[in-house]
């Protein structure tokens, strides 16, 4: 942990060298960065602008992995379900990021459906890929032994379903995750008039790099939070049974 | 009509069953094979490995439907199973193991089942910190939970010592005789099956059927080392012969 926050300090130092040796629009000091952060944050257009795309992170990353989960289930346990959705999967896989967002822009116009629409249809084959690894995996004793005792289907699919498969989905959000947050920043460039991403364009713009940091940098730090407070301990709790080496 | 009533047996007609192997060809398991079981009565299944029991059984108890024949269990059948692996939930500790499979039993109940078993120390440990001894004895404990009706064990015992075997096999007799279950258990111990069962069914030949079976009219209770030496020169007389 020391190493670590030396190693951010480090960085912090070097870019403060940096700014003051170039001297340059292009490359503001940390300080002037804090004041832009500070002066976005009093007028509370910061809040409300990383509340927005951290919403819209969160919609469109919950569809993609409630989807993706029923797809991938359904995809790893059907012989015919994975015929048929396996030619869908390759197609959205290799569909660029960009064509998708166009599209969805184009077709249902530039609103926050589309925009939530076009980030989760980026993330969706991936996910159903992953659950689908982790369906095709699934142990056919226990299921038999559900069966046998006669658990009713609730307890099926919390007991014995989505334990099997929590590894599986503790591996798509961890991607999943990274993925979606910089598909919207993108989809807020191109067609919203808030969130991130869209003052983002405006510094780039008016050239204002200070701006664009000062938007950047709390937007990572949420979501590393995020990964380290919500991700990591989801994790640590679904392998908490396996049996620790001593 | 129930099974727990007593007076029901249960008939089981297996005309046919086969695997298709990897190879493409069809192996036939049983053929012409039938079994009566009687209500409240411990039925032992002794056969070599690789006949058929394991088959048997998951006919038996619905999982493999792929056969020609009859199983008809009455509507109301509550069947407590130990497979042949323990098959316990690893994400989930020994107390939620039994309690996931028997949700409306009493904690009491429970323990007791537990500790009857000599797995009560054991209630908060995770399947992967036990003795596969242990697991086999929580799979035991968990087909108890249930109360069922309808007892299938196959090759409980197993990879148990001999005098923790044994305790476990009285503790299987005394919830049989005081639920009056009727019991199917599959064994290759031939001193098992003669100190647990009212009938012993030699399964042989391929395709396997029953080539003996076997009242053991003397009850449990009375059953000297004498009788039981002598049942057991008899029956393996007859094993001999069908392996010859
Ligand atoms: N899924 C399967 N596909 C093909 N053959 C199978 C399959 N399952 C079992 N068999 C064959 O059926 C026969 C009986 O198997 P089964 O598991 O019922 O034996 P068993 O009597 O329980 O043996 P053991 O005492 O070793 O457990 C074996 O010859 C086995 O190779
Ligand atoms: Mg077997």
């Amino acid at each position: 942990m020391a190493l670590r926050i030396l190693s951010l300090v480090l960085l912090i130092a070097i870019w403060q060298v940096a700014a003051m040796l170039a001297a340059s629009r292009v490359l503001p000091e940390p300080g002037a960065v804090v004041a832009v952060m500070l002066r976005e944050a009093h007028s509370g257009a910061l809040f409300f602008n990383l509340g927005i795309t951290l919403a819209r992170v969160i919609v469109s990353f919950g569809l993609a992995m409630v989807f993706g989960t029923l797809f991938g289930i359904a995809m790893g346990r059907n012989e015919t379900f994975d015929r048929l959705g396996d030619p869908w999967l390759v197609v959205l896989l290799n569909l660029p990021a960009l064509v998708i967002i166009v599209l969805a822009y184009i077709w249902m116009g530039l609103t926050d459906a589309a925009a939530i629409l076009a980030v989760a249809l980026n993330k969706l084959p991936n996910a159903t890929v992953v659950i689908r690894e982790g369906a095709r995996s699934l142990d056919a004793g226990l299921e038999e032994m559900a069966s046998v005792f006669a658990m009713p289907w609730s307890t099926r699919v919390k007991h014995v379903l989505l334990p099997q498969l929590a590894p599986y989905i503790a591996a798509a959000t961890r991607t999943g995750l990274s993925i979606v947050w910089k598909i919207v920043l993108v989809v807020e460039l191109l067609g919203r008039s808030n969130g991130v991403g869209f003052e983002i364009g405006t510094a780039f713009q008016l050239f204002d790099i200070s701006l664009l940091l000062a938007y950047a940098l709390p937007f990572v730090g949420i979501m590393l939070a995020i990964e380290a407070f919500i991700v990591q301990p989801f994790e640590h709790h679904v392998s908490r049974w396996r049996p620790k080496a001593a | 009509m129930s099974l727990a009533g007593g007076q029901r047996q249960l008939d089981i007609k297996i005309t046919r069953k086969a695997f298709r192997t990897a190879s493409g060809e069809l192996r036939e398991v049983l053929r012409d094979f039938s079994l009566v079981l009687d209500a409240g009565k411990i039925h032992a299944l002794v056969g070599p490995s690789g006949y058929g029991k394991t088959t048997l059984l998951r006919i038996i108890i619905g999982l493999d439907r792929d056969f020609e024949g009859q199983v008809s269990l009455p509507p109301d059948t509550k069947i407590g199973m130990v497979f042949q692996e323990p098959r316990l939930l690893p994400w989930r500790n020994v107390r939620d193991n039994l309690r996931l499979v028997a949700p409306e039993a009493a904690e009491a109940d429970l323990s007791r089942i537990a500790a009857d078993l000599g797995i009560g120390e054991h209630l908060n440990y995770f399947p992967g910190e036990l003795s596969l001894g242990l697991a086999r004895r929580v799979a035991l404990a968990r087909a108890f939970a249930v109360e069922p009706n309808l007892l299938v064990l196959d090759e409980p015992f197993v990879s148990l010592d001999r005098p923790l075997a044994m305790r476990l096999g009285d503790e299987l007799v005394t919830l049989v005789e005081r639920k009056k279950l009727t019991t199917l258990l599959v064994t290759h111990d031939l001193d098992e099956a003669i100190r647990l069962a009212d009938h012993i069914m030699l399964l042989g030949g391929r395709p396997a059927k029953i080539i003996a079976d076997f009242n053991i009219s003397c009850p449990r209770a009375t059953m000297t080392a004498e009788h039981a030496a002598e049942l057991k020169a008899e029956i393996g007389a007859i094993m001999a012969g069908a392996s010859a």
